[in-house]
Order: C-alpha cells, then structure tokens, then sequence
C-alpha cells in the first residue's frame, strides 16, 4: 500500500512540476517579494513590516492559486484523458489510495514551492534587516500556517475535483477559501441570531473551513507572539478537516461510475 | 448488511468524527485567539484608500464593515467594555464606502453617544458622525432628530439641539412634532416638560414594544427627578425653620409640609438620608439624575439588558 501510495504521490510531483505555469507563478511571487524590498524603502520606518506583510502575502495568494489551479485537474484531468482507467484497471491500486496519493503529490509539490519561495523571503528579509535574529523565527510560524492553508486548500480543490469540472471546481474552491477567510466573523454574527437562525448559522460557521486562524502575517509583522498552543491547535485542526475532506473525496470517488 | 452498505456507514462515521473533531478544534482555537492584542487595530485606517481598493464594490464593503461594526460593539458591550477604541473609525469607514447607510449614522451615533459601558461615551464623535451623515443624506429627517438628541441629552447644549430640529422639521415628510420640538427646547432650554413631552411623544408614537418600554422608562425616571426636586426643597424648608436636618418624613409630615410618606413611581418610599432625598432602589431608575446615593453619578447605573435604543424607529 505504501508503495502504491507513494508511486502516485511521486508521479504527481512529477507531473506538477513539470508545468511551466507553475514556475511563472513562483517567480512571480519572488519579483513581488523583491519588489516589497524597493516598496518598503519609499514608505517611512515600515519598510519590514511592508516586506513580511507583501511577502507572506504573496507566497501565500500564489501558493493558493497554485494548489487550486493544479488541485482542481488532479482527478478530472485523468478521467479526461482516460489515464485513470489504466491506473486503476490495469494495476491494483485502490481508489482510496489515488486520491491519497495525488493529495500527498500535491502537497510535497506545495511544499517545496513554498521552501523555495521562503529562501527568497528571508533573503529579502535579511537584505532589509542585515542580520537574522531569533525574533525571525516567528516568520517560520507564520510560513508553517500557511503551508497548513496550501494542505486544506489541496483538499478541498481535490474534493471539488472529484465531482466537478475543473472550472467550477476552481469557483468552488476560490470561494470556499473566501468563506473560510471570514469564519470567525461568521461564528460572531451566529452568536448574535436568535432561534433557528443562529442553530442553522452557526452550523454552517463551523463547518467552513477555519482559514482565518491560520492567517498570522500581520501578527508577526507586528512582532506578536504566536502562542504555541495556537500552533499545536491549527495543526490538529487542519489534519482532522483533512481527514474529513478527503473522507469525503473518496466517498464520493468510490461511488462514481468511470466506465 | 451488505459489503458496499458496510462501507457506505464506515465513511458517514469517519466523516462525522473528523468534522466534529474539527467543530471542538475550532471552538478551541477561539478560545485562544479571543485575546488578540491586535483586534484594536485597523490594519487599514484611510476610508479614502479603502474605497479605492474596494474596486467598485463600496457598497459591498461597506455592508461588511457595518456588520464588523455590530460586531465590534456587540462583543464590547457584552464585556462591559469602557473603552471602544475601534467604534468611530470603523463607522467612519462604512459610512465613506456608502454615504447612504443610514441605519449606520441612526444606530452608530447611539453606539458613540450613550455612556461607557453602554456605548463609546463620545457624544461629540456622534455629533460629527450624524454631521457627516447629514452632509451626503439632506433630505433624511430622522439625522436632524438623532442631531437634535444628541445636543440635548448627551451634551446639554439646548440651542445647538433647537436648530437641529429647527432644520430637521423643513424636510419634507418629516414628523410634525419635530418643529415642536424645536420651539419648545428654544423656550424651556432643558427643562424636564420638554423631556416628557419627547417621551410621551415617542410612547404615543411607536409601536416597538422595546421602544415603548425604554420610553416609559425614561417616563418614570423623569418623573423621580421632578419628585425628588419638589421634596428636597420641602426637606431645605423643614431645615431652614428648624435649623436641622429632619430626621425622618414623620418630622416633615408633622410640621405641615408633606401629607405622607411619599413613594416613588415603584411605590418605594423615597429615603432622607442626612437631610438629602433619595431613591431606595437606583438600579430601577437607569436615567435618573437627582436622588442617587452619595459616589453614584447619573448614567452609572446598570440598565435594562442590551443596549438601550432611545429613539423612534419610524
């Protein structure tokens, strides 16, 4: 099973990063770290704080586009070109273990686009601030959180891709990600309905998915302390909601008809 | 059971754990996300720069910030807050992305305007606010009426009041006891027949029972203050003549100034205490300014529940 999964989580690396969008969309998040360089130098005493907050921001936006625009095609893709028959006729591999798989391949190349994006920014960083401290190391926290964001928002995008064409999907998963962003505010108007409304509001408020926690960027620009139980908390949340959104993916997959 | 029926079940229940795993996740990182320092700050706090970057889409935005608005305040009011740090600039926001939000200008101005920890404490941001909202909104009589409120209640400034419902009551449509309003706070500059006849008038005329409520409330109230003036002056008498305090109502009945102990509008009896008239219970009477115990100071008392709306909702 091990080998199964990670024989597709590989080749899936492999398609992903052979896509040329995928690099444009890299060195463009690197240009508008760069650029956060020269835009922080023209504003007055705020220049790092423009330079984590354009930063963070745009390895974050770009890393969510990325895992929509790949995770929307993972499934549809190969039922499109007809690829995912062979793989699950021809050879033993579960469906279970496909969508696992391409999941994990999405996620290892969500990874390292996010590593390579992160050198880049501490580069900018320490070109702006001349040394790296350990105050710095709240930066990595902040970039811990969002590659939880690129881990939910690969699931879902999965999700939606396992039901959907590719160009709902990536409405659905834009969407949802907006909605996601406003979560908390969503659980602050529930608690303010009355009746069936706040049951039904804040249902729906608990069940979209938590991005808000996950965004610390202005935080650590600030230099405010992350509390490590928020850090263990976010990491449980998003590897149960996984857990969920992927049940869900192979729920649906397992009742699809591919013939 | 069949095997695909089995499966089916075994994905519901995985399904229902995660997510609720996920729902008391959440609910915990709240709990830990509750005392962010930086809920105080407004990471953007040009309205201008806002209402470019929104696009287009002001009205949307401002729609959204009305609502973190209710949100900011509801969540500070609950707490007792006595600071509301965020309250003016987050109006001010929504009302340069929709200058038309009326109910922002109407509700927000009561939000800056009542006393801490009712509301901001900040009559004069509420005044500038409902300014503001009168500038881009002429022909809305009920901001000449939040204006008027304002300059007579919160900043006891009879005239400034006078001529907001002086302009208020030449826009067309707008209700006929505005220019009575005027008049008669330009006569009786603040005196309580002017505020009685407002409530009554708000009594008369709205048909929100929280209105109503608040509006009789506001009645009682300033019914204690004209009691307690008329027997205070009874309680000076009784001193002047004797040339000591009296030491209950049976010395005051006894010397011909009062006929029986006199109750207030709860049938409480009214208290002397070391020669000064007060009121037995002050937690009854939210908005009275004569009569409260020694280190009370009107405004100071807890109210009815939830933020008291003291203005008709026509």
């Amino acid at each position: 099973m091990i080998g199964r999964l990670s024989a597709i989580a590989y080749n899936t690396y492999r398609e992903a990063v052979r896509d040329r969008v995928l690099y444009n969309l890299i060195l463009f998040a690197l240009l508008i770290v760069g650029a956060s360089v020269l835009f922080g130098q023209i504003s007055l005493d705020i220049n790092r704080i423009v330079l984590i907050n354009l930063g963070l921001t745009a390895i974050s936006m770009f890393g969510i586009v990325i895992a929509i625009f790949i995770g929307i095609g993972l499934v549809s893709k190969e039922i499109e070109k007809r690829t995912l028959y062979t793989v699950l006729a021809a050879r033993p591999v579960r469906r279970w273990e496909f969508i696992a798989g391409k999941f994990l391949g999405l996620v290892m190349t969500l990874t390292v686009n996010a590593l390579l994006m992160s050198v880049g920014f501490f580069a900018a960083v320490l070109y702006v601030s001349h040394r790296l401290g350990l105050g710095d190391l709240q930066l990595l926290t902040a970039i811990y959180f969002i590659l939880l964001e690129f881990i939910l928002i690969t699931a879902l995008a999965l999700l939606f891709s396992t039901f959907s064409t590719p160009i709902f999907s990536s409405i659905f998963a834009f969407a949802i990600f907006a909605v996601g962003t406003f979560a908390e505010d969503l659980r602050g108007f529930a608690r303010m309905a009355d009746g069936l409304t706040r049951w039904v509001m804040t249902g729906a408020a608990y069940l979209v998915p938590n991005f808000a926690a996950l965004n610390v960027i202005s935080q650590v620009a600030h230099d405010v302390k992350i509390e490590p139980r928020l850090i263990l908390l976010n990491t449980l949340y998003v590897f149960v909601y996984t857990g969920a959104v992927l049940t869900a993916s192979v729920w649906i997959f397992e009742r699809r008809n591919l013939k | 059971m069949t095997r695909d029926l089995r499966v089916q079940t075994c994905y519901a229940l995985l399904l229902v754990a995660f997510l609720t795993a996920s729902i008391l996740l959440v609910r915990q990182v709240d709990r830990v996300r509750s005392d962010d320092p930086l809920q105080e700050v407004l990471y953007i706090p040009s309205p201008k720069v806002v209402n470019r970057m929104s696009l287009g889409y002001s009205g949307l935005l401002a729609d959204i910030y009305w609502t973190r608005v209710v949100q900011y305040f509801g969540s500070k009011h609950k707490a007792k807050a006595r600071q509301y740090l965020l309250l003016e600039p987050l109006l001010d926001m929504t009302t340069t992305l929709d200058p038309k939000l009326l109910p922002a200008y109407d509700f927000g101005s009561i939000f800056l305007a009542q006393k801490p920890p009712e509301g901001a404490g900040d009559p004069l941001a509420a005044a500038r606010l409902v300014e503001k909202g009168i500038r881009e909104n002429p022909q809305a009589w009920r901001l000449y009426y939040d204006l008027g409120y304002i300059y007579w209640l919160e900043l006891k400034d009879s005239a400034k009041a006078s001529d907001a419902f002086e302009r208020g009551s030449k826009v067309p449509g707008a209700h006929p006891w505005m220019r009575v309003m005027a008049a008669a706070l330009a006569a009786h500059a603040g005196e309580t027949e002017t505020a009685v006849y407002m409530w009554t008038n708000i009594l008369n005329s709205s048909e929100d029972p929280e209105l109503r409520k608040n509006a009789m409330n506001r009645l009682l109230c300033l019914r204690v203050d004209s009691d307690i003036k008329i027997l205070q002056d009874r309680v000076d008498q009784f001193t002047t003549q004797n040339g000591r305090f009296p030491s209950g109502w049976q010395e005051v009945i006894s010397d011909g100034l009062l006929r029986r102990v006199p109750l207030d509008p709860r049938s409480n009896p009214y208290q002397l205490v070391g020669g000064h008239v007060q009121v037995a219970q002050p937690d009854l009477f939210p908005f009275i300014t004569r009569g409260l115990p020694p280190g009370r100071e009107a405004g100071d008392l807890p109210g009815e529940p939830g933020f008291k709306i003291t203005k008709t909702q026509q």
